[in-house]
């Protein structure tokens, strides 16, 4: 904005009317989805489109022999049916990945998981589609496999891979390039100061084995992708993916195309939970479209989103170090993650939740080794909370068993010990806006921490617990907008954030309207799609508030500087001392044009835009190779607080949780009715997986791949009383004051009621997910009088 | 595999159709391809989610698995059918301003079945509310906002 120095004198100026920040107005697409008529790739149909139904690997780990596609292929109303050979054809060497370039589009030579997609069936009917893929056969040469995360990662024998291949994405990630003889995809080391004279400064140490097992999304809309050619050399692909402009770069460098060739849009998702990012089934429907030059579709079925992304299983060994006051001096931690057969975003979980083992606790001594695993299972990903919520409840169930030894409350031991605003994180960097201290308070608050508990009676007994837990937003990462205010004055916001259910699409239209002076309910905002939208890094890990809603801002400042510019001239005043509200621009003098009347006065007729764009990119450190230290590791930090209140029936090991509260540092909320959810439904979906939910494995098989056997979180199962607190800080550098809380509700959840069950019956759970029989043999060994098990 | 049509006629939210059916078509398939209705959609494709849900002859059913073969003579009625044009029905009024949703997913499922819990009982207690609604999954957990619509929506339908 020009700077203006004659300024006239000042008059009275009316406030704003109202400000569109803190308000939990209805989500603009409210009406769609209540009506059924929400648009999403699920419904999506195309001319000529073809379905796709994909052949699975039934070995863990094979060589093919053999694929016989000859009966599926003379099947009446069969298309093609494609193997991992006809896209070599195709691609020499189609393999993807986005932190290695591991994965093949169908299998090549060998399979690494059960439910590998090794053929592909194309028909007009779903159902032919289906018949043909069941006519397929395939014969394989069995391999030894390798399913456990510490036995993979010092296997000597087996390996699911030849040699590591990173992708040239990460820098930090290159070294690893052409390793052999190894399933470890990446060691991350972090150390700070002197872990061994820490232990020896301590007067008790402890150690303890934590560990979780695959958990799965199960987003109720099924992964889905469409790809449509657009003659031989251009394509578009429709699909329910979290990260657009990742789908377009690694599809166009798969082709070899430039990216201006490929067009990624997306719809609403019906979830995403982090299933849906990077490449799915993209890769895989933009290669059938191409070799049969028509449209191709592929739907999973909720069976086969097990077999396509699941959530790191994990071993962690914990080792601390403490003084008799209680303050501790050393913390070691070992992580395994089970990555599964290829590495999708795995080894970035490693690293970029790797560093935060320790918890969120002012500890002079660290060592930290995070190790992402390749086995012989489905691949692991992200799932809400990249890999916090496996190391919480490793760090505060450890943690509360210190406090416990210790004989010290578990509140009192941890706010001795927690991490505050201006102190170093075990990177070295510094924490800022963390409302670590807030965030205990109110948990003790709201638990009545301290006051009197019933604890039950007869074989009910009654306990609590609490836990806390951190999370670094991930970095480096860039988000772009724009901002277009149209001849009649209306808005539209260009973004590549996907609506999946978070409430993006509403935060960004007040983020937007408040620096416009609009109706953010008028404000339009235009789902991704890379022929449009400027380039997001993707819709994951807590950043699209933070990242996307500064880029919207400053899309939106620029977008107001050239309002004001030409409103200047109409309204004969100074553009400085300008304001916007209720779809005008007034004067000091008290002169009002609507926006559409100041963009009639520079175009001279309804026509035009004015366009604002925004891009933004905060700093980064990369930790350094062998100690992991970074001044700068996160543009911002996530602290999320759970206290439990749970009854455990000691006749049958059931655990039904009464009461659940998470606490939330989310700096400023846009919309606190959003965030309140965000925080609710992250808390419960969480509870899900500390529970009831594993996915079973026999021999690399998933053996519980259904809704009917793996047990998510209803209605019933719902604590009687679930509440999100948010403690209101202030991120400075977000918008608004604003950060992300799309995983803060999920990191403290599993560690507060195994606390809780151990404060009511005094038994420790080590293995998530707390099933009655988990408890109950539990229970019976703590009377010297363990379960025989089953024969 | 040309499995032989079968001609039927039905009510689908209030207006006499006619559909072309095989054997092993779902109800939700003939509504998506012959009738672009997306409302009811299959995700566990079991009967165990609620995302599916249809209204025939007054009871719900899961129509992915439901065969529209049956649908014959039937009285459909979908998530599009309660809308009086641009007027919301309360049960949908209540869900937007309770925002008993996130993703959208599961809504229209949820929504039918608040309004055949709702016919059935005008003043229903949380405790009725989790046992009705035990069928429908929502994978967002948005599940204590989805009992303060059903609330708002039953004081809603016994002011009228």
């Amino acid at each position: 904005m020009s700077t203006h120095v004659d300024a006239p004198a000042p008059v009275e100026r009316k406030a704003p009317t109202t400000t569109q920040i803190g308000r939990s107005i209805p989500r603009l697409e409210s009406r769609a989805k209540v009506t059924g008529e929400a648009e999403y790739i699920h419904n999506l149909r195309l001319p000529g489109m073809l379905y796709g139904k994909i052949f699975r690997s039934t070995v863990p780990h094979g060589r093919i022999v053999r694929i016989d596609t000859r009966a599926a292929k003379e099947l009446p109303g069969v298309f093609a049916v494609i193997t991992g050979e006809d896209v070599r054809a195709l691609i020499p060497d189609p393999y993807y990945g986005p932190a290695f370039h591991d994965q093949p589009v169908l299998a090549i030579d060998k399979v690494r998981y059960v439910g590998e997609p090794v053929a592909v069936a194309l028909s007009e009917d779903p159902h032919i589609a289906e018949h043909a893929a069941n006519l397929i056969e395939a014969e394989y040469e069995d391999l030894p496999a390798v399913f456990d995360e510490v036995e993979a990662a010092a296997a000597t024998q087996v390996f699911v891979h030849d040699a590591l291949r990173p992708a040239g994405m990460f820098p930090d990630l290159k070294h690893l390039h052409g390793r052999t003889k190894t399933n470890v995809a990446l060691d991350f080391t972090l150390r700070r100061n002197d872990v061994e004279q820490g232990f020896a400064q301590a007067d008790y140490v402890f150690e303890h084995v934590f560990r979780t097992p695959t958990v799965a999304h199960t987003a109720l809309e099924p992964i889905v992708s469409v790809a449509e050619p657009r003659g031989p050399q251009a394509l578009t692909i429709h699909t329910s993916s979290q990260s657009p402009s990742f789908v377009r770069s690694e599809v166009a460098r798969l082709l070899g195309w430039p990216e201006n060739r490929v067009r990624v849009r997306t719809a609403f998702l019906g979830g995403g939970f982090g299933a849906k990012l990077y490449i799915k089934l993209e890769a895989m429907v933009a290669v059938l479209a191409l070799m049969v030059k028509r449209p191709v579709k592929i739907s999973l079925t909720m069976e086969e989103q097990f077999y396509t992304i699941t959530k790191h299983a994990t071993t962690v060994h914990l080792k601390t170090g403490v003084t008799k006051a209680g303050k501790i001096t050393a913390r070691q931690c070992e992580a395994w993650w089970n990555g599964g057969a290829y590495a999708d975003i795995g080894p970035r979980v490693t690293q970029k939740s790797g560093f935060t083992a320790a918890g969120p606790y002012d500890i002079e001594n660290v060592a930290l080794n995070s190790y992402a695993v390749y086995t012989n299972l489905p691949p692991a990903g992200a799932l809400r909370g990249f890999g916090i919520p496996q190391l919480v409840w490793a760090y505060e169930s450890h943690t509360d068993l210190i406090a416990r030894e210790l004989e010290i409350d578990p509140l009192e031991f941890r706010r001795a010990n927690i991490l505050r605003d201006g102190r170093p994180q075990a990177t070295g960097t510094i924490m800022h806006d963390i409302a670590t201290v807030e965030v205990l308070d109110a948990l003790s608050s709201a638990m009545r921490w301290g006051e009197s508990f019933d604890r039950g009676k007869g074989s009910i007994r009654r306990g609590h617990g609490i836990a806390i837990g951190f999370k670094a937003c991930i970095a480096p990462t860039t988000s772009g907008a724009i901002v277009n205010l149209y001849g009649d004055g209306s808005c539209a916001v260009y973004c590549g954030t996907v609506d999946m259910g978070q409430g993006s699409d509403t935060v960004m239209a007040q983020i937007a309207a408040e620096v416009l002076g609009l109706d953010p309910q008028s404000v339009s905002v235009i789902h991704p799609d890379t022929d449009v939208t400027p380039y997001d890094m993707a819709t994951l890990g807590s950043r699209s508030t933070f990242h996307m809603g500064n880029a919207v801002r400053l899309a939106a400042l620029e977008a107001r500087e050239k309002l004001f510019a030409i409103a200047g001239k109409a309204l004969e005043a100074d553009p400085s001392l300008l304001t916007v509200a209720d779809n005008g621009v007034s004067a000091p003098s008290g002169r009002r044009l609507s926006i559409a009347d100041v963009i009639k006065s520079t175009f001279l007729m309804q026509a035009g835009n004015i366009i604002g764009t925004g891009s933004f990119r905060p700093t980064y450190t990369s930790p350094s190779q062998g100690d992991g230290q970074s001044d700068d590791i996160t543009p911002f930090w996530m602290v999320g607080a759970v206290g439990a209140e749970v009854e455990v029936d000691t006749e049958t090991g059931r655990v039904r949780v009464t009461r659940l509260v998470n606490v939330a540092d989310v700096g400023t909320p846009i919309n606190p009715g959003i965030v309140t959810r965000q925080l609710n439904g992250g808390a419960l979906m969480q509870l899900g997986f500390t529970m009831s939910e594993a996915v079973r494995f026999d021999n690399g098989q998933a053996v519980n791949a259904s809704l009917a056997d793996y047990k998510i979180p209803g209605i019933l199962d719902i604590p009687d009383q679930t509440l999100a607190k948010i403690v209101a800080g202030c991120q400075s550098t977000g918008p608004f004051g604003a950060k992300g809380v799309g995983e803060t509700g999920t990191f403290a959840v599993s560690p507060a009621i195994a606390n809780a069950v151990h404060d009511a019956v005094g038994v420790r759970i080590f293995d998530l997910p707390l099933t009655p029989e988990t408890v109950y043999r539990a229970l019976r060994a703590a009377q010297h009088n363990p379960l025989e098990d089953q024969q | 595999m040309s499995p032989q049509l079968r001609h039927i006629s039905f009510t689908l939210n209030g207006n006499s159709v006619t559909a072309e059916v095989a054997p092993h078509h779902t109800l939700v398939e003939m509504l998506q391809e012959q009738f672009h209705l997306y409302g009811a959609r299959e995700s566990c494709g079991q009967g165990l989610c609620g995302c599916c849900t249809v209204i025939v002859n007054g009871r719900s059913v899961s129509g992915c698995l439901y065969l529209a073969a049956f649908a014959d003579q039937a009285n459909i009625v979908t998530v599009e059918g309660l809308a009086k044009g641009e007027q919301l029905d309360p049960v949908q009024e209540a869900f937007v301003s309770c925002s008993g949703f996130q993703c959208g997913f599961c809504t229209s499922g949820f929504i039918l079945m608040v309004n055949q819990l709702l016919e059935k009982n005008a003043n229903p207690t949380e405790d009725e509310i989790r046992h009705y609604l035990s069928g429908n999954l929502c994978r967002c957990a948005t599940y204590p906002d989805i009992i303060s619509a059903v609330h708002a929506a039953a004081t809603t339908l016994r002011k009228e």
